[in-house]
């Protein structure tokens, strides 16, 4: 501690001939202010308004700390000394509290709020690198999945797609269950299920016979098709989740339907849209009633009064 | 020095001297390795440094593996099968990583089973435990973060699942999810996100905390075991004198360091 050398007798209450102000930062910040005038002079008025500030905040406070033992010299001297002490400061009888520099206090300040700002300055945006990537632009992006011939009437088709460009295909490998529901009144109906459980995202498997796998390549990247006979609902080889062939829960720990896609045809082509939360479905195919919710994680209740738990989810789009 | 010490000593203790008298680590080292400890201790007092080791292998294998391993999802299967199958002594590390890691979170729970049967974690040890209990999740953080490294079907299917048992929480749960993933889905940034987290900021958590860890340890003294004489607050029993107020008034245990609390302070 600086507190433990020497320091010559501070001169401030000695009535003397000769009046010593105390040492102090406050002058080499109203010259900062000042420089920072002169650099806004020629860069930007507003870096001038700010030095301008400065220099006034620092100027005046440097003024006030000179004058400070002539101000207070007329007044009588006890005025500190007797102060109302608690009675927990008697009692402490811990070593006397040093002598300080009247600057001493705004150094210390000084010290702790510009390590602070830098601190600050490295941390924040540092911190903010960290969080910020994984909730911004979360939104799906469309997918391709090529003509809609290979979308036969009334029968399920796994389709394994790329959810994203760019990723490796092992990493944004997904896989939905679609089944072509015909037209209805004019519209073509799909019923487009996602194949990730309602537990916690194991992938789950429809119940049925798989036929040929079919490969195309789309604007999403490679496509694989692959028709499923007779499909009677869905099970998660995980926990043993099961579903009916609307993805409505039937057995298990899931909490709620499967999840599905909005759709899309563009030009004679099934384009998938935005995953959306299924609470649960009535009806079948074409008819079905579909209780839908913005997108939740695996797990959460999206009906009933579980989902009080989870009242923000971060997540885009929804339906 | 004395006189009588030999060309030999002198020639040993100069380096020692020169070290001690410019840094004081030869005093503070025999200070930790000699400190007094109650007569009782037993091996299970061992568990903690035990755990410990088991660490510095995680440590050490986990660098070198480190030197190997590409955390990039195109490419960290086959680093891990070109370090298991190609490499001279790969194996041998990797599988030291893999099973050393289960035998710390074994001994972890071991040392604070020890802990919590011998009273140890009473005043003024509190804060101790709370610091060990921050230890434990974090190396359950370690072993989440680490299983995903391997990259295969087990990793990847099991990360899912833990990373959506997270985002189950309640209210903060799906930020917490979001977070890990570095995304909505798990995705490229997943492997990288966990393998820093994995290798940098866990690993750098835990070794601060353990020397805080260790810093109370030696500040505090070790407790001597609950059926000891010393542990049920006879004191003095030398002179005969062996007032049994342990049980009633309990006093701080160890190496006296603490004043006890109370009126008779």
């Amino acid at each position: 501690m600086a507190d433990d050398l020497e320091r010559p007798a501070e001169p401030a209450h000695e009535e003397s001939e000769q009046h010593l102000p105390a040492p102090s930062i406050l002058p080499f910040a109203f010259a900062g202010g000042v420089a920072l005038i002169l650099i806004g002079l020629i860069i930007n008025w507003w870096l001038a308004v700010a030095g301008g500030v400065l220099a006034l905040l620092f100027g005046f406070a440097w003024i006030r700390a000179v004058t400070r033992d002539v101000r207070a010299a007329p007044e009588p001297e006890p005025a500190p000394e007797p102060e109302p002490v608690s009675e927990l400061a008697v009692e402490e009888e811990g070593p006397e509290e040093p002598e300080r520099y009247p600057g001493s206090v705004f150094l210390e300040l000084s010290t702790l709020g510009v390590g602070a700002a830098i601190g600050a300055l490295v941390t924040v945006p540092a911190l903010g690198f960290m969080i910020a990537p994984a909730f911004v632009d979360q939104g799906d992006e469309d997918v391709d999945l090529g003509p809609l011939e290979n979308f036969p009437e009334q029968q399920y088709v796994i389709a394994q797609f790329n959810s994203k460009k760019g990723e490796p295909l092992d990493v944004g490998r997904r896989a939905a269950f679609i089944r072509n529901n015909g037209q209805l009144n004019g519209v073509p109906s799909f019923t487009v299920i996602s194949n990730r459980c309602a537990h916690v995202g194991c992938p789950t498997q429809p119940q049925g016979l798989p036929g040929d796998i079919k490969q195309i390549t789309t604007d999403a990247g490679p496509v694989a098709i692959t028709p499923v006979a007779s499909v009677s609902g869905f099970q998660c080889p995980c926990h043993g989740g099961a579903y009916d062939a609307e993805g409505n829960r039937v057995a298990g720990p899931p909490v709620r339907a499967l999840d599905r896609y909005e759709f899309m045809i563009r030009e004679g082509r099934l384009v998938l849209g935005t995953r959306y939360s299924v609470g649960k479905v009535e009806g079948t195919g074409a008819n079905a009633k579909i209780y839908s919710y913005k997108r939740f994680d695996p797990g959460q209740h999206v009906d009933g009064p579980e989902q009080i738990l989870w009242p923000l989810p971060p997540y885009e789009g929804g339906g | 020095m004395a006189k009588t010490t030999s060309k030999l000593q002198q020639a040993v203790m100069l380096p020692v001297d020169w070290l001690e008298e410019r840094s004081g680590l030869v005093g503070g080292i025999k200070y930790f390795l000699f400190r007094k400890v109650p007569a009782e201790t037993n091996w299970f007092h061992t568990l903690g440094s035990a755990t410990l080791t088991a660490f510095l292998v995680q440590a050490v294998t986990g660098v070198i593996l480190a030197m190997y391993y590409k955390p990039a999802p195109a490419e960290a299967y086959d680093s891990i099968r070109h370090i298991t199958n190609d490499l001279t002594l790969g194996w041998l590390v990797r599988g030291m990583h893999r099973w050393g890691a289960s035998v710390f979170i074994i001994l972890l729970f071991l040392h604070m089973g020890r802990v919590f049967l011998f009273g140890a974690y009473k005043y003024p040890r509190e804060l101790n435990w709370l610091i060990g209990v921050v230890l434990l999740t974090m190396a359950l953080g370690e072993g989440l973060t680490g299983y995903l490294l391997p990259w295969d079907q087990t990793a990847y299917w099991a990360t899912v699942v833990a990373i959506n048992i997270n985002a189950n929480a309640p209210i903060v749960g799906p930020y917490l999810g979001e977070f890990l993933r570095g995304g909505a889905e798990i995705g490229n940034d997943t492997l990288a996100r966990f393998y820093s987290l994995h290798m940098l900021v866990i690993p750098g958590g835990l070794f601060a905390l353990i020397g805080l860890h260790l810093y109370l340890v030696v500040r505090l003294g070790i407790t001597p075991p609950p059926w000891t004489k010393a542990a049920a607050g006879y004191e003095d029993v030398e002179d005969g004198r062996a007032l049994r107020k342990g049980l009633v008034d309990p006093k701080p245990r160890g190496n006296g360091a603490i004043a006890p609390r109370g009126p008779e302070a």
